[in-house]
C-alpha cells in the first residue's frame, strides 16, 4: 500500500491506526455527518452529559466511600454528631463531606447530576413523545431510551440509599415491606436481599455493586447502542422547506458539532457544578444514622420516586386475608401500578402503529397539535404523573397551603381518575383548535394588525398572505384516514363478520385518525379559490 | 354542725369546696415544694397572684372561666402550671384568636412580668409544670448538642423534621417550626404537651435531657452553618428537585436554546 | 451557494394524488433558502472581536483553575464565610464549586461561541438511505442461512437439538442455585420479637429510649409520649438495629374512660398502652402521636390509628392494626411484659395469618 510520500505527524498516526481499525472509513461516514439545529434535540445531550458527569464523579466517591455497615462511634469535625454510634458507611460519607477536601462540592455534583439526569431524560422522552420521533424505524430505540430511564430512576434510588442516613434508610425500610407484601415469596425475597432480618448487615455492600457496578454497567451498554442507533438512523427535523422525509438538514459534525456539542459538556458540567457551589442536596449529616426507631417527618424519596410514593400514599389500605394468608393489597397494587403505569408509555409506540397501520418510515416530525390523540394521551399520562407526585408531597403540600392532609389525600384519589380524562379532553381540543388556527393562517394570512377602513365606511383588518417556505411548512402533514373494518371474504366468496379485534382496531383508527380527531388542512384548491377570488 | 350540713346544699357551697380543695392543695404545694422557692417573698408572690387573676379575667375568662375552671369554650387551667401560662402566652398562642384545627403562635401583646403574673395565678389554681430557670434550658457542655441531637431525632424528629422544619399532623393540623423557637418555649413545650403535642414529662424525660434538646434545637436553627449552599428549606427531596428542576434543568434549557440558536443574521429580513 | 442546494429547490414532483396539473402547488417545498451571512462572515473586524472573545473566555478558563488549585490548598475544610444570599456557608466548598464552575462554563462557552460565530453555518443536506434491505440482499441472505442451517443439521438431528435446549434449559440452575446463601430461610423469624423472652415468670421491663432506666406506671403521665425498649438490649449490640426494627414500643396513657376497646385497656395497665412503633403499612417508625385527638400518624404515607380504639388503622395506606404488647408491673413496680406481641408486627406478608 502505498499513500503520501511526505504525511506530517498527525497523519502518520492516522494512517497507524487506520491500518489497524479502519478508522478512514468510519470516518469517511461520519465526520461531515449533519445534525439539524433546534433546543429540543439537544435534551439528549443533556442526559448523556450528566451521565458522564454522575460516572466521573461518582468513580471518585467510591475512592472515600466505604460501604460497611460495622458500628463505629463518630469522631469527626461535625459537632452534632459528636460520639454518636453510626455505620462505616454513613460515618465516611459524613467524612467525605467534612473532612476530605473538595468531597462536599463532589458529592453534590454527583446528587445534583442525578437529580438533572433523570429530569431531563424525563424531558427528552416527553419531546420525543409528542413530536411522534418514536415512529419506525425508532421504535427500537424508544425502547433503549425507556429502559435508560427506568434503569436511571432504579439507580438513583440505590445510591442515594447508600450513605446509610436516616433518610435513605427509611427507603429501604420501604423496600424491606414491598418486598414483604409479594404473595407467596416475598418474606424469602426479603431474607435473601438482606441477608437476613432487616437491617442486617448485608444491604449496603449489597446495593453498593448494584449501584456502582451491576446497573451502570448495563446503562452503559444500552447507552452507547442508543448513540449507535441515533448516529445510523440519522436525525430526525422539523418540517419545513428543504427537508424532506430523505434529507436531513444542518451543519456539519466536523467542526460545527464537535464545538457545539462538546462546548455544550463543559456548559452542562459548569452549571451542574456552579449548582452544587450554591445548593445544599441531601444533607446527610442533618439527618443523622439511620436507626429503624426513628424517623424524620418529610420522608420523600428523590423525585423521580415520588410518583410512585404518592402511588403508595394515596393507595387505601386494603388487606385480604386468603385461607390463613394475607395478601396486602395496599402495598401491592401501587408497587404493581408504578412499572404498569411507567411502561404504558413504553409500549405506546407499538400500540399507535397497530391502531394507524403505519408502516412508514417517518423522519419529519409531527407538531404536536397535528397529532391530537397521540398528544392528549400523552399529556393524560403526565397529568396522572403529577397528580401522583403531588401526592407524594402531600404533607408538604398541607404545611405550605395550609390544608388538610386528609383533604389532599382524597383530591388526589379523585384525581388520579378525573385528571386524566379531563386533560384529554381539554389537550385534544386544544390542539384541534390550533389546527384550525393553521387553516386560518394558510387560507387567509397572517394577521397585521393594520387596520383599514373602506370606502364605505367598514373597518377591516389587512391579512398577510403567507410566504411560500411558511405555506409549506404549515401544510406539510399528512392526515390520513382510518382504517376500515372490512370483511375478510374467504375462498369461497363468502364474507365473514370482522373479528373483535379487527373492530376494536378499526373503531381505534376512527378514534385516532377520524373526523373527531382533525380539522380537514386547507387544500390547494381552497387556497386558489380564495387567493383569486381576492384577485377578481 | 348542723349549720353546716344545712348548707350544704347551698348554690355556693360546691365553690367553696373547690376552693377550699385549691386552697388545701396549694398549701400542700407550698409545703412540699422546694424550700428556696417557699422561701421566696411571700407577699410580692401573692400580689403578682392578685394582679395575674385581673389580667386574666380581662384577657383568658371569657373561655377559660372566671377561676380557670374552663368552659365549652376552653379546657380548665387546673394543674396545668406555670410553665403552660408561660408557653401559651409568651409564644401568643393564647389568648386565641380564633377557632380552628389548631392555634397558632402570633404576635405576643402581654409583656414578660405580666405573663408572669398570669403564670402565678394559674400555678395558685393546682400544682402543674414550673416555668423553668435560665440555668435549667441552657447548656454550657458542648456534648449536649449530639447527645440532644440523638434524643430529637428518638422523640422529636418525626412531628418537627431533622431540621425542626415542622410538618403535618392529620386534618390540618401541624407541628410547627421550630425555627427562633426561644429555648424557654422549647423547654416548657415539652414539659407541658401544648395543644396535640404530647408532654415529655421530667419522669420519662429529665430536666438534663431535655436541656441537651434544647442545645441541638438552638444549635441546628441558629448557629450552624450550612456548608453545602442554600438549605432550600431543610425539607428534604422534594425541595430538592423542585430545585433540579426548575434552576438546574430550567438553566440547562436556556443555555441549550443558545446553543442551538441561529446566529443573528448581518441583514436584518 | 453550493450546486446540491439548487437541487434541493426543485419542486417535488409527485403532488397530492387528483391534483389539477395546470397549477404549480402553492403548498409545494420552495426548497432550502439562501444561506445568509452573518456580521461575522463579512465584517473582519467583527469576526476579530469574536476571537477574541473566546480567547478570552478560554483565558479566564484557565485563571479559574488556577483559582481552583490555590482554593484548595489555602482553604481550611472547616471555615465557614457568609455569603449573601446564601447564608453561611463551607468557604472551600463555595470557592471550589465556583472556580470548577467558571472553569468548565468558559471553555464550554467559548466553544459554543467559536461554532455560532466563527465557524461556516451554512445549513446543508445530507441524503437519508432507507434502513431496509432490498430484496436482492434479503433474498440472499435468507439463503444463506438456510444454507447455514442445513449444514448443520440441526432441523435434522433432532437428538442433537433437543439435548442441546435440555442443557442450555439446565445449565442456569447452578446460578440460581449458589443465589441460595444470600440469605436464611424466613422460619418463623418475622413472627417474633425481642419481647419473646418474656413470660409471667420471668418478665421483661420495659426500658425508656431516653434514659436507658425501668418505668413505673407513675412515670407515665396522662398526654405523654414515651418510646421503650425490651431490657437486655443495648445500642451497641451487634444485632440493635435487627431488634430495635421489631421490638420498638410507644407508651401513651390515655385516661381509662376514654379508651373505646375493652381489650386494649386490658392489654394495658392503669390505661398505660404499649403499642408496637413500626407502622403496619411498611415498616416506618409511626410516632406522630396527637395527644388530645389520641391519633397517631406515620410521617411515611400518613397511615392514622386511633391508639384509644386499638389502633384501628383511621386513615391512610395502613391494613391492619398496630400490635400491642400487653403490659403489667412487677413487684417493684415497673412495668413489664410478661409475653411477645400476639400478632407479628411490621408490614404483613404473605405467611401471616390475618
Amino acid at each position: 500500500m502505498t499513500r503520501n510520500q511526505n504525511p506530517g505527524r498527525a497523519q502518520r498516526a492516522a494512517d497507524w491506526a487506520d491500518g489497524r481499525l479502519g478508522i478512514y472509513t468510519l470516518a469517511r461516514a461520519n465526520l461531515r455527518k449533519i445534525f439539524p439545529d433546534h433546543w429540543s434535540f439537544m435534551l439528549g445531550e443533556i442526559c448523556l452529559y450528566t451521565f458522564l458527569i454522575i460516572i466521573l464523579t461518582g468513580v471518585w466517591l467510591t475512592l472515600f466511600f466505604k460501604p460497611s455497615m460495622g458500628e463505629v462511634i463518630y469522631d469527626g469535625s461535625y459537632v452534632p454528631l459528636k460520639g454518636v454510634p453510626m455505620s462505616e458507611a454513613y460515618a465516611s460519607t459524613v467524612g467525605i463531606n467534612f473532612e476530605v477536601r473538595g468531597g462536599l462540592l463532589i458529592r453534590q455534583i454527583h446528587h445534583w447530576a442525578a437529580i438533572v439526569f433523570v429530569a431531563a431524560m424525563f424531558v427528552h422522552m416527553m419531546r420525543v413523545f409528542f413530536t411522534g420521533a418514536f415512529r419506525k424505524p425508532r421504535e427500537i430505540n424508544w425502547l433503549f431510551g425507556f429502559l435508560l430511564l427506568f434503569l436511571g430512576m432504579l439507580d438513583g434510588f440505590f445510591g442515594y440509599s447508600l450513605p446509610d442516613d436516616l433518610l435513605s434508610g427509611t427507603g429501604i425500610r420501604f423496600i424491606e415491606g414491598v418486598v414483604l407484601a409479594v404473595p407467596v415469596v416475598g418474606t424469602y425475597i426479603q431474607m435473601f436481599l438482606f441477608g437476613g432480618e432487616f437491617p442486617g448487615h448485608d444491604i449496603i455492600p449489597r446495593f453498593f455493586t448494584i449501584h456502582v457496578l451491576l446497573i451502570p454497567g448495563i446503562m452503559l451498554g444500552l447507552l452507547v447502542a442508543h448513540l449507535i442507533l441515533v448516529f445510523y438512523h440519522k436525525h430526525t427535523q422539523w418540517a419545513g422547506p428543504g427537508k424532506t422525509e430523505k434529507n436531513v438538514v444542518g451543519m456539519p459534525l466536523m467542526p460545527v458539532y464537535m464545538a457545539k456539542a462538546g462546548g455544550f459538556f463543559f456548559l452542562v458540567f459548569g452549571i451542574v457544578a456552579l449548582m452544587s457551589a450554591v445548593a445544599t442536596v441531601n444533607p446527610i449529616w442533618a439527618y443523622g444514622p439511620y436507626r429503624p426507631d426513628q424517623v424524620s417527618t418529610d420522608a420523600q424519596p428523590d423525585w423521580y420516586m415520588g410518583f410512585a410514593e404518592g402511588l403508595i400514599r394515596v393507595m387505601p389500605g386494603w388487606e385480604i386475608g386468603l385461607w390463613g394468608h394475607t395478601l396486602n393489597l395496599g402495598v401491592l397494587i401501587p408497587f404493581t401500578l408504578f412499572p404498569v403505569i411507567l411502561g404504558a408509555i413504553a409500549v405506546y409506540p407499538f400500540v399507535e402503529s397497530w391502531v394507524t397501520n403505519d408502516r412508514r418510515e417517518h423522519h419529519l416530525l409531527d407538531r404536536p397539535r397535528n397529532a391530537p390523540v397521540r398528544t392528549a394521551l400523552g399529556a393524560a399520562w403526565i397529568s396522572v404523573y403529577l397528580v401522583m407526585l403531588a401526592g407524594g408531597g402531600n404533607d408538604l403540600i398541607a404545611t405550605h397551603l395550609h390544608l388538610s392532609l386528609n383533604a389532599i389525600t382524597y383530591f388526589v384519589r379523585i384525581g388520579f381518575f378525573v385528571a386524566p380524562v379531563v386533560t384529554f379532553v381539554v389537550t385534544k381540543r386544544w390542539c384541534l383548535g390550533l389546527q384550525r388556527r393553521d387553516r386560518e393562517k394558510v387560507l387567509h394570512g397572517r394577521e397585521t394588525g393594520i387596520i383599514k377602513r373602506l370606502q364605505h365606511g367598514e373597518f377591516t383588518e389587512v391579512h398577510a398572505g403567507l410566504a411560500p417556505a411558511e405555506l409549506h411548512r404549515l401544510t406539510a402533514h399528512k392526515q390520513p384516514n382510518p382504517l376500515e373494518a372490512a370483511a375478510p371474504i374467504d375462498e369461497n366468496g363468502v364474507a365473514h363478520p370482522a373479528g373483535v379485534l379487527t373492530r376494536a382496531r378499526a373503531r381505534l383508527s376512527r378514534g385516532f385518525y377520524g373526523e373527531h380527531a382533525r380539522i380537514a388542512k386547507a387544500t390547494a384548491e381552497e387556497y386558489r379559490e380564495i387567493t383569486e377570488g381576492h384577485g377578481h | 354542725m348542723k349549720k353546716l350540713s344545712a348548707r350544704r346544699r347551698h348554690p355556693l357551697a360546691a365553690l367553696v369546696v373547690l376552693l377550699l380543695a385549691l386552697a388545701a392543695t396549694g398549701g400542700l404545694y407550698a409545703a412540699f415544694a422546694p424550700a428556696d422557692k417557699a422561701q421566696a417573698d411571700v407577699a410580692a408572690q401573692s400580689l403578682a397572684i392578685d394582679e395575674g387573676k385581673k389580667l386574666f379575667a380581662v384577657g383568658c375568662s371569657s373561655c377559660h372561666g372566671l377561676n380557670g375552671q374552663g368552659s365549652s369554650a376552653g379546657p380548665s387551667l387546673v394543674g396545668v402550671g406555670s410553665a403552660s401560662v408561660d408557653f401559651q402566652v409568651g409564644t401568643g398562642r393564647m389568648p386565641a384568636q380564633q377557632p380552628g384545627a389548631q392555634v397558632p403562635s402570633k404576635q405576643n401583646i402581654y409583656s414578660q412580668a405580666e405573663i408572669d403574673q398570669l403564670a402565678a395565678f394559674v400555678a395558685s389554681l393546682g400544682p402543674g409544670p414550673v416555668t423553668p430557670t435560665k440555668e435549667q434550658y441552657t447548656s454550657t457542655n458542648p456534648d449536649d448538642i449530639s447527645k440532644g441531637g440523638e434524643l430529637f431525632r428518638t422523640n422529636c424528629a418525626q412531628c418537627h423534621n431533622f431540621a425542626g422544619q415542622g410538618g403535618a399532623l392529620t386534618k390540618g393540623k401541624y407541628a410547627p417550626s421550630l425555627e427562633g423557637a426561644d429555648a424557654k418555649h422549647i423547654y416548657e413545650a415539652m414539659q407541658t404537651g401544648p395543644q396535640n403535642m404530647p408532654s415529655f414529662p421530667d419522669t420519662t424525660m429529665p430536666e438534663e435531657q431535655k436541656k441537651q434538646i434544647v442545645a441541638f434545637v438552638r444549635h441546628t436553627n441558629s448557629d450552624e452553618p450550612n456548608p453545602g449552599g442554600l438549605t432550600l428549606g431543610s425539607l428534604g427531596p422534594v425541595t430538592e428537585g423542585l430545585f433540579g428542576w426548575i434552576f438546574g434543568l430550567g438553566t440547562l434549557i436556556a443555555v441549550a436554546i443558545w446553543v442551538a440558536a441561529h446566529t443573528t443574521k448581518a441583514k436584518k429580513s | 451557494m453550493s450546486h446540491d442546494m439548487s437541487e434541493e429547490k426543485l419542486p417535488e414532483s409527485h403532488g397530492a394524488a387528483g391534483e389539477v396539473a395546470d397549477h404549480v402547488d402553492p403548498f409545494a417545498d420552495p426548497g432550502l433558502p439562501a444561506h445568509e451571512p452573518r456580521r461575522t462572515d463579512i465584517d473582519e473586524r467583527a469576526a476579530k472581536r469574536a476571537e477574541r472573545q473566546v480567547s478570552l473566555m478560554f483565558v479566564l478558563s484557565m485563571l479559574a483553575t488556577v483559582g481552583f488549585i490555590a482554593s484548595y490548598v489555602a482553604i481550611d475544610p472547616d471555615k465557614i464565610v457568609y455569603i449573601f444570599p446564601l447564608g453561611h456557608v463551607s468557604a472551600l466548598n463555595f470557592a471550589l464549586g465556583l472556580t470548577l464552575g467558571v472553569a468548565l462554563f468558559l471553555i464550554g462557552a467559548g466553544a459554543v461561541h467559536w461554532a455560532r460565530t466563527l465557524m461556516s453555518d451554512v445549513e446543508m443536506p445530507a441524503e437519508r438511505h432507507p434502513i431496509e434491505a432490498d430484496d436482492e440482499v434479503r433474498a440472499d441472505v435468507i439463503q444463506q442461512f438456510k444454507t447455514g442451517a442445513a449444514e448443520s443439521g440441526f432441523g435434522r438431528r433432532k437428538m442433537i437439538r433437543n439435548t442441546l435446549i435440555g442443557s442450555m434449559a439446565l445449565v442456569p440452575l447452578s446460578g440460581v442455585v449458589l443465589l441460595r446463601d444470600l440469605g436464611p430461610l424466613p422460619e418463623k423469624k418475622l413472627k417474633e420479637t425481642g419481647w419473646k423472652e418474656a413470660t409471667p415468670a420471668k418478665p421483661v421491663q420495659l426500658i425508656n429510649m431516653s434514659t436507658n432506666t425501668p418505668m413505673t406506671a407513675a412515670d407515665i403521665a396522662v398526654g405523654s409520649l414515651t418510646f421503650a425498649m425490651p431490657e437486655g438490649l443495648h445500642v451497641h449490640d451487634e444485632d440493635f438495629q435487627q431488634r430495635i426494627a421489631k421490638d420498638a414500643l410507644m407508651l401513651v396513657r390515655i385516661a381509662p374512660d376514654d379508651i373505646k376497646d375493652d381489650k386494649s385497656r386490658e392489654k394495658g395497665f392503669d390505661g398505660i398502652l404499649a403499642y408496637s412503633k413500626i407502622c403496619t403499612h411498611v415498616g416506618c417508625p409511626i410516632s406522630l402521636y396527637e395527644q388530645q385527638t389520641h391519633h397517631a400518624l406515620c410521617p411515611c404515607h400518613q397511615s392514622t390509628f386511633d391508639l384509644s380504639d386499638g389502633a384501628r388503622v383511621i386513615f391512610g395506606p395502613a391494613g391492619h392494626p398496630l400490635p400491642q404488647l400487653k403490659i403489667t408491673t412487677d413487684e417493684k413496680g415497673f412495668l413489664v411484659a410478661t409475653g411477645d406481641f400476639q400478632e407479628p408486627v411490621g408490614p404483613s406478608y404473605w405467611e401471616r395469618a390475618r
